[in-house]
């Protein structure tokens, strides 16, 4: 049993289907970007860095302009 | 019998218009209303006390101990016993004292002759039908008839004990009809008639402090007699075993059986309950290191001297033979258990903790704090992981249970806590109660709301079971919002519609107190028509109608109060329901004075605290943020040490990384993962990927099953410390009994720190609290000393505070300006389908503590001894299940065999079970789906199908086999005394 990358782009689109309930797109990212950055031990954010940089995840268009500002 | 302690005024203090004032507070507005004095004479002497004290009252505070049988302090006054009789001038004959309020110029006569002669005759009558067994009498040394039989100088009973009486068994040789034997039924107390004097006092308590109104007086005149229910034995009846009548009872006729084979005890000593959120103040009455009987504290802020029966009684598990009191080690888990000295212990520990971050990097270990530890051990846990691992690897239990209050709540007010306290729950008109469960969770909070309740305050329960509180005796909601798991966003937007669309927002409140563009985008939002209750009735299951109506009863209704639970945060969409929360007290301005409020109930005794303590990998303690370079520097400044700056793993991260190979080595302190986190399966492949687990507990919990060393843990009994309770109030743990392993957990954590390489000196936690204190603002003004002076302290207590802070949010909220924030409904990906057609809900029953290590190790599996499984009368029916059946529930995680429960306490499409007994497997059937802000599992949705079986699940049968196979490496420890 190996932890699966799925999971963590599973929790960035939950995030972002909090923050894309902000009217503001930009805002909405900024939320995003921020959440990751204080909740999120760096391992992870590497590891779905990496991920979607690997191949195709169905990911909400407000987290991945997030994950590109990290 | 009442504390060896305790003086007993016999009545109330009275209750002012405003009686709890804020203490602390910058704020004049919300200030008790100085009570009016009224000055008498009572025995020549003047006196002055508050307008509405009784003349018992009165005479008592002033150390004229007028005799009473019927009445005590923690009751209305009755007047039934005649025997607090006194004469005022000018008034005829001779009014009960504890009946007549103080009136100014009044003068009292407590003793003369008449009075003694009237007293007397009443003692007569009384002994007259009571055995004369005082010396083998349990309540000898502390009976309250034997004292007034000596007051007032009963020497001779002149009717005789031959005639009709309760006493004996046989009369005259033929069996005696009044004769009750005596009830043993309940596990803690008898129940013994024959010596019932008939004051009422444990029907009163019942009825007044606890709320059940489980016992009556059956029969009228000489027939008169306490029943339980109709006439049942105290078990099975509607007795919920609080032992308030235990506690009113003068004489021995309700006893302790602890009392009764232990006899009187000596000393008492102050402490803290360490089952729920709650927090209530006991006096531990003990015998030596022996406790005969907890006493729950009359002078108790949290509780005022009311218990359930966890506190009060369920307390054997801390000297169960399942308590190990040895260390234990082993290189694998398949290895047996090596008993070892604690040098060995610890060493062994530190040193594989040190090979693993040699090899496998700094970040590869972590530690898990105790919510039920004090907060000094808690602190010290985080303080090991940041300093001494040099990681921020540290989380506790919280994670699975509040944490979504702590985000939403700091995101909106400002502060991670609840904005009151328990008592402001009296000023309270409307009482809105959302997926918590208090009659069962929070027993002793829920008898103080039922007591407001039964004044008048109107009740909204919005949750998908009937719990206890949606009818209750002379109680009923006046909604209950009976909706579909997973959908309680959307029913906070339909709330939050009805208040805005129907002009029923408090606009002045908003204006001022709040971010002005926060609620003008939230009001757009939810005002939307498809937020509207019609549009979300189909979602959520609640008819638009009452959706309405609970939103204007909640707006309107005067002081509106919200109270939540587990059922708000343990969801997908859990702190944003605790922000839809926030922002509908903002919006109706039920924030920042007595009354009103969000309040979670937390579910721990210190989940609170733990959480102020720095417990989560992104805060320091206080709730600052690692990436605070103020805080930090103050930290690392006091500790010697360089701090990360950057967030470490959360649990279910942990468990992530450990199936990664990246974290190796985890602390746990008093908490048992491998049981209640979600996901059995997944967690306990994660332990089993860890090279050394550190399990510091009581007893071998299920996690310690997994683990390496075993570091034998202390009771609330035998340390001394703080817990924080859902209020924000510190309180005191003493200890009462030396620990039982020979060190306290404090110690343990200490011990293992300077085995790592990072000293730490501390002599008693007293020096613990006062680094807090100097560390933490809103601790500043905490100490043992203060924490003694006052009895406890509800944070922020500091400059500002200097007696702590009852009412949060008072002149401004903690972040300045209140912050609405937009609160989308997004359904949980848990879905049903027509392979997992139902929906499972979990929550707890009132006998059992969380995953039970502590309960189920007492007498209180008389109640629930297994965990079962709730569903509909008609999804019941379609399976082919009857009540009793053994019932196969599977989901996407995994499977488990329950004994079903057929009832309409559900809804339809809905079933609920309780996990107190790790073989239920219950969370073998959850999934690793969490809340999104903080991954907080979704405990209360899981899809699955429920079948008729006639075996246990694979999972138990492997279970079952690990299990046993653990118990037997345990019993074949090498012990140490054997070598």
């Amino acid at each position: 049993m190996n932890a699966s990358p799925d999971h963590l782009v599973q929790m960035v689109n939950d995030i972002a289907g909090f923050f894309d309930a902000e009217p503001d797109h930009d805002a909405a990212i900024a939320g995003i970007e921020n959440h990751l950055r204080k909740f999120w031990d760096p391992r992870m954010r590497r590891k779905l860095i990496a991920h979607l940089q690997g191949g195709v995840a169905e990911i909400a268009p407000s987290a991945r302009a997030a994950i590109a500002r990290l | 019998m009442l504390s060896i302690v305790e003086k007993d005024f016999g009545t109330p203090a009275p209750r002012p218009a405003r009686l709890w004032k804020n203490v602390g507070m910058r704020s004049g507005g919300d200030v008790d209303v100085a009570a009016k004095l009224v000055t008498l004479t009572i025995d020549g002497r003047e006196i002055s006390v508050s307008e509405g004290t009784s003349v018992m009252r009165a005479a008592a505070l002033n150390d004229i101990n007028i005799p009473k049988l019927c009445a005590t302090e923690t009751l209305d006054a009755f007047g039934s016993c005649r025997l607090c009789l006194v004469q005022i001038d000018g008034v005829r004959g001779y009014p009960a004292s504890c009946t007549t309020p103080v009136a100014p110029g009044m003068k009292v006569t407590t003793q003369n002759a008449k009075l003694a002669e009237l007293r007397l005759g009443v003692m007569e009558l009384y002994i007259s039908d009571h055995p004369l067994d005082c010396l083998t009498c349990p309540a000898n040394g502390h009976c309250e008839l034997q004292d007034m039989a000596g007051a007032v100088g009963l020497r001779e009973v002149r009717y005789g004990y031959d005639g009709d009486n309760h006493v004996y068994a046989k009369q005259g040789g033929e069996a005696n009809p009044r004769f009750v034997a005596k009830d043993e039924s309940n596990p803690y107390f008898t129940f013994d008639p024959s010596k019932c004097i008939v004051c009422s006092r444990c029907v009163r308590a019942c009825d007044e402090q606890q709320g059940t109104l489980a016992l009556t007086i059956q029969g009228r005149g000489f027939d008169s007699k306490v029943s339980a229910s109709q006439a049942e034995d105290f078990l099975d009846s509607e007795c919920v075993s609080c032992g308030a009548c235990v506690q009113a009872c003068p004489t021995a006729t309700l006893s302790e059986k602890s009392l009764i084979s232990m006899g009187q005890a000596e000393h008492s000593i102050t402490t803290t309950c360490a089952y729920c959120g709650v927090g209530c103040s006991f006096r531990a009455e003990m015998k030596g290191e022996e406790v005969v009987r907890m006493v729950p504290n009359k002078d108790g802020h949290a509780n005022h001297g009311h218990s359930c029966v966890k506190g009060r009684f369920a307390i054997g598990y801390a000297t169960h033979t399942d308590r190990i009191y040895k260390p234990m080690i082993r290189a694998k888990i398949t290895d047996p258990w090596r008993e070892v000295s604690w040098e060995e212990a610890i060493g062994y520990a530190a040193s594989e903790f040190k090979r693993i971050q040699a090899k496998y990097g700094r970040d590869s270990i972590g530690g898990i704090t105790s919510s039920r530890c004090t907060n000094e051990e808690t602190y010290l846990v985080q303080k090991l992981v940041r300093a001494g691992f040099g990681n921020n690897n540290v989380d506790t239990c919280a994670r699975v249970c509040h944490s979504p209050t702590g985000y939403g709540l700091k995101q909106t007010l400002g502060e991670s806590a609840g904005t009151q306290n328990f008592d402001s729950v009296m000023q309270a008109d409307v009482i809105m109660v959302i997926g918590a469960n208090p009659t069962d969770g929070h027993p002793v909070f829920a008898s103080q709301m039922k007591r407001r309740l039964r004044e008048g305050a109107k009740l909204i329960v919005a949750d998908p079971r009937r719990i206890d509180l949606v009818r209750t005796p002379h109680i009923e909601a006046q909604q209950h919002l009976k909706l579909r798991p997973g959908t309680n966003v959307a029913l906070i937007n339909s709330l939050a519609h009805v208040i805005v669309t129907e002009g029923l927002v408090k606009e002045d409140f908003v204006r001022e107190r709040c971010e002005i563009e926060s609620f003008d985008k939230w009001r757009h939002f939810v005002g939307d028509a498809l937020h509207s209750p019609e549009a979300m009735e189909a979602v959520t299951g609640v008819p638009a109608a009452q959706v309405r109506a609970a939103a204007r009863l909640y707006a309107t209704g005067g002081n509106g109060a919200i109270y939540y639970g587990l059922g708000v945060t343990e969801h997908s969409q859990g702190s944003t329901m605790v922000m839809g929360i926030a922002n509908l007290a903002m919006a109706t301005g039920n924030i920042g004075r007595e009354g009103v409020g969000v309040n979670p109930l937390r579910g721990q005794n210190n989940v609170q605290g733990s959480c102020d303590m720095g417990s989560f990998p992104h805060e320091f303690p206080g709730y600052r943020h690692v990436s605070d370079n103020a805080a930090r520097d103050l930290l690392e400044n006091a500790w010697g040490v360089n701090l990360l700056n950057e967030p470490g793993l959360r649990i279910p991260n942990m468990f992530e990384a450990a199936l990664d190979g990246e974290f190796l080595g985890l602390y746990i302190e008093g908490e048992d993962i491998a049981q209640s986190d979600p996901n059995t399966q997944h967690v306990t492949a994660a332990l089993t990927a860890m090279e050394c687990i550190i399990v510091q507990d009581l007893f071998l919990n299920e996690s310690a099953k997994f683990a390496h060393v075993f570091l034998p843990g202390s009771s609330f009994l035998e340390k001394d410390g703080t817990f924080t309770n859902a209020e924000r109030r510190i309180s005191p743990v003493r200890k009462v009994m030396k620990p039982k392993s020979g060190y306290a957990d404090w110690e343990i954590t200490q011990l293992l720190s300077n085995a790592m390489g990072y000293p730490m000196h501390y002599t008693h936690p007293s020096e613990i609290m006062d680094e807090i204190a100097a560390l933490t603002p809103t601790f500043t003004g905490v100490s043992f000393a203060r924490l003694d002076e006052l009895g406890s302290i509800q944070w922020p207590c500091n400059e500002q505070h200097p007696e702590g802070t009852p009412t949060m949010h008072i002149d401004e909220f903690v972040r300045g300006k209140g912050r609405f924030m937009v609160t989308e409904y997004v359904p949980t990906s848990e879905k049903v389908n027509a392979k997992f057609p139902l929906i499972l809900t979990t929550g707890r029953i009132l006998s059992q503590y969380n995953v039970g290590a502590q309960t189920r190790r007492t007498e209180n599996v008389t109640w629930h001894s297994e965990d079962r499984l709730e569903l509909h009368p008609s999804d019941a029916e379609t399976r082919g299940i009857k009540d009793g059946d053994w019932c196969g529930i599977a989901s996407r995680a995994g499977e488990t065999v329950l004994r079903a429960s057929v009832t309409e306490r559900v809804q339809p499409g809905v079933v609920y079970t309780t996990f107190h007994f790790p073989e239920s497997g219950a969370n073998v059937i959850t999934t690793d789906n969490s809340d999104w802000a903080t991954n907080c599992p979704e405990y209360k949705v899981t899809a699955v199908e429920v079948t008729r079986v006639s075996q246990p699940s694979e999972w138990q049968k492997r279970y079952r086999e690990f299990s046993e196979r653990q118990q037997e490496l345990l019993e074949a420890r090498d012990a140490a005394d054997a070598r």
